[in-house]
């Protein structure tokens, strides 16, 4: 039986490259992916716990979370098919119209 | 309304306010209507105001006839009603109304007939066709005020019209306002209708304080209710209402020291100065002091005072107009001694005397100043026929003054109807008998006489005067020959003119009928109004002596201007023979220019005076300019400077300038890179965390 601190240690890992990658990468597709990474390094987390407590509720949010990610990645791909066609690029850093 | 009350039927008196609305109707018509009307038509509407006017006063004055002359009273509405004041428009027909109704509506009437005439030519002449209608709704106006004078009940309702005709007076005057009396552009004319108003003012102020104490002695200013109380009061208070008064009839009736203004006045045209400067407006002073008999009465020397201003009014004006050249000038200066007549006799006490001569004279005076207008237009005439005759050479040639005696000479050739009612004026004037103004100026004399010696002799001496100077001037302007060519040309005036002076020269000759020695009608007629009027003996010595003067005086006027004519350019042969006196007789006795050093270039320096150095100097330069521009300014700008910049701006200032350092230093934050956001907000779950973790 793996011990759950392993599960966790994943999930923080995963975590943390994910929100490495929203912060460092400029490319909106990958600050996406990233963003995926770290839901489901909350899923992991998630079950994680839900395996340990014995809960089912753990795992019933984590199909909560599958299902926002998913309504997440239809409207964000389509903002990002829309901000192509109009800028001709998805480099985030040259998205700063909204700058003070 | 008015007819429908009447109390006695068959009388008239209800009809008494209609002697003001008729005038009043007239003036309407012609004011609203007139400027689409004809002269004809204007000049009708106007004579016929005036003529109904007549009427009713005719039918008041048999009405009172036939209710043994009571006096009564119409009332027509409220006026004044404060505490015991009580005032009505209301209108008092006696005796003595009466007869100054029938005058003023009567020889109005008659004036207004020949002013169709007149007016017709003068404004030709004066080149403004436009102010025909204008004289006729001033004339109008003038006959509605002077019936509110005459019909008035108290004092004050007799005050208005004193008031209206005194506005009358100064509008007509001033007729012809932007010229002088040769037609010139100048203000001479508007200048005469200020003087002549100003001269009342002095007189009104005094009417006011007789009006006022009477108020504050009676309580009242109605007529019977004050006389009824004149046996209890003290008899200062009765002088100083009189001698008040006799300031108001001075301005009025022209008597010295107030006259002054009656000689300019005939600045007016000729209508004018026989209506209002002859025959009625100026006989208002007469009629206030014999409505007043009862106060008057009861103070014997208020009554001398009043007959001594009378008669050294009457002889200081006739040896002026002996000196007089201008043609109604000489007139004028007459009226105002004939005033002087009357204001002798109301002042002696002899009030029937002197309305006797008021009636008289009104008829043979306002003869005399429309003879002369029509004089003075019959050489206009001729003058324009010349300038035609021998083509227009206007601007450079001298100007010709259709009044001046030494102008003309000889006119009874050229206007015969002219010359011989003229001769009834004047031998009414000089006091021939049978004529009105010898039955009238012997009452006036023979009560003088009585009661009085020292004014018989002054208005004797007044009477010889008169006959003298008009014999001068009918031996000036009808005898001798022409001196000048206008003269030659001089024409006869139309009968719209003649007409009304021929009714006049029969009332000239006949009035004295009024009142005949024995018969005495108007004796009778007024005794119902004025308390204790008598009816003085006729005295062969009075009448013959002032006959014998009048007649010594016009052939001493022939002596020197009959036998022989002056020649054209003659100085006046008085003058060599009384040299200094007659160049004061000429210059007026330098009143105008004495009253000019003393009064009038007194008041310019003070009202230099106030103007300059009180009004300017201080009041501007120091007072506004110094203290209050300066102390405003640096009240403002103190505020400015040191509140408003360096407070409350500072204040202002200083907030915006905080708010924007800090977003200054805020705005760095938001850069608008995502990553830097999503890197706050990690920042900020990572803080939280903590903070719930260690906590």
């Amino acid at each position: 039986m793996v011990p759950v601190s392993y599960y966790l240690t994943l999930s923080a890992v995963l975590f943390t490259i994910g929100a490495l990658g929203v912060l460092i990468r400029r490319n909106a597709l990958i600050i996406f992916m990233s963003v995926e990474l770290m839901l489901n390094a909350a899923n992991v987390a998630f079950v994680a716990f839900a395996s340990v407590y014995e809960v089912l509720s753990g795992q019933i949010f984590v199909f909560f979370v599958m299902t926002v990610a998913a309504a997440e990645v239809a409207v964000g791909l389509a903002l990002i098919v829309a901000i192509f066609r109009t800028k001709h690029s998805i480099d985030v850093d040259q998205l700063n119209n909204l700058k003070g | 309304m008015i007819l429908s009350e009447a109390a006695n039927p068959g009388l008239f008196f209800n009809l008494v306010p209609w002697i003001v609305f008729f005038p009043v109707i007239g003036l309407l018509i012609n004011l609203i209507f007139g400027r689409r009307m004809s002269e004809k038509a204007i000049g009708t509407v106007a004579s016929l105001a005036s003529g109904l006017a007549f009427v009713v006063s005719v039918l008041l004055a048999y009405s009172l006839s036939a209710v043994q002359g009571h006096a009564q009273t119409v009332y027509l509405a409220e006026w004044i009603h404060i505490g015991t004041l009580q005032l009505d428009w209301t209108f008092r027909v006696d005796t003595l109304s009466a007869v100054m109704m029938l005058v003023v509506s009567g020889v109005g009437t008659l004036i207004h007939i020949y002013a169709i005439g007149y007016m017709h030519e003068d404004v030709r002449f004066k080149n403004d066709v436009g102010r025909f209608r204008r004289f006729f709704v001033f004339l109008n106006l003038f006959i509605a005020m002077m019936m509110i004078l005459v019909s008035g009940d108290s004092y004050l309702m007799l005050f208005v019209g004193w008031e209206g005709v005194g506005l009358c007076s100064f509008l007509l005057i001033g007729f012809w306002y932007d010229m002088d009396t040769l037609a010139r552009p100048s203000t001479a004319n508007a200048d005469a209708g200020k003087k002549a108003f100003i001269a009342n003012r002095v007189g009104d102020f005094g009417f006011l304080l007789a009006i006022f104490t009477t108020f504050w002695a009676f309580g009242s200013l109605q007529f019977d209710t004050v006389f009824s109380q004149v046996e209890h009061a003290p008899a200062a208070v009765i002088t100083a209402i009189t001698l008040f008064m006799l300031i108001g009839v001075a301005g009025k009736s022209a008597q010295v020291p107030l006259y002054v203004w009656l000689p300019d006045a005939m600045a007016g045209p000729t209508p004018v100065s026989a209506l209002i400067h002859a025959a009625t407006m100026v006989t208002a002073g007469v009629y206030l002091v014999a409505r007043s008999a009862p106060l008057y009465s009861a103070v014997h020397g208020a009554q001398y005072i009043v007959a001594m201003v009378g008669a050294v009014t009457a002889l200081f004006a006739a040896t002026i107009a002996v000196g007089q050249y201008d043609i109604k000038k000489v007139l004028a200066y007459s009226t105002i001694s004939q005033l002087g007549f009357m204001v002798a006799a109301v002042g002696m006490g002899a009030f029937v005397a002197g309305m006797f001569h008021l009636v008289t004279h009104a008829f043979f005076k306002a003869l005399l100043f429309l003879s002369a207008g029509s004089i003075i237009l019959g050489m206009e005439r001729g003058h324009h026929h010349l300038a035609h005759g021998h083509g227009e050479h206007d601007g450079d040639e001298e100007v010709f003054d259709p009044g001046d005696m030494r102008n003309m000479g000889n006119l009874r050739k050229r206007m015969p109807v002219t010359f011989w009612l003229y001769m009834v004026g004047t031998l009414a004037l000089a006091g021939i008998f049978p004529f009105a103004g010898f039955w009238s100026k012997d009452e006036i004399l023979l009560d003088a006489k009585l009661h009085f010696p020292g004014v018989y002799t002054l208005l004797a001496i007044a009477a010889f005067l008169t006959a003298f100077y008009m014999g001068r001037q009918i031996w000036m302007v009808f005898f001798g020959q022409e001196r000048t060519e206008v003269a030659e040309h001089a024409e006869e005036s139309p009968p719209v003119m003649t007409v009304p002076l021929m009714v006049l020269a029969a009332l000239s000759l006949l009035g004295g009928a009024l009142n005949l020695p024995g018969v005495y009608t108007l004796t009778r007629w007024l005794e119902h109004t004025i308390e204790g009027a008598e009816a003085g003996e006729f005295s062969f010595m009075v009448a013959g002596v002032s006959t014998a003067l009048a007649l010594l005086a016009i052939f001493i006027s022939w002596l020197l201007y009959g036998r022989k004519p002056l020649a054209a350019g003659q100085p006046d042969p008085l003058k060599k023979m009384l040299g200094p006196i007659f160049t004061g007789m000429e210059n007026k006795w330098f009143v105008d220019e004495g009253y000019k050093a003393v009064f009038i270039d007194r008041y310019n320096d003070l009202a230099y005076f106030l103007a300059q150095t009180l009004d300017w100097k201080f009041w501007h330069d120091w007072l506004h300019e110094q203290v209050i521009f300066r102390a405003f300014k640096g009240l403002t700008r103190f505020l400015a400077d040191p509140v408003d910049l360096g407070f409350i701006d500072a204040i202002a200032n200083g907030l915006a300038n905080k708010t924007k350092q800090a977003s200054a230093s805020l705005r760095r934050i938001q850069n608008g890179f995502v990553r830097s956001y999503a890197l706050s907000v990690l920042l900020g779950v990572v803080t939280i965390l903590g903070y719930l973790l260690f906590k």
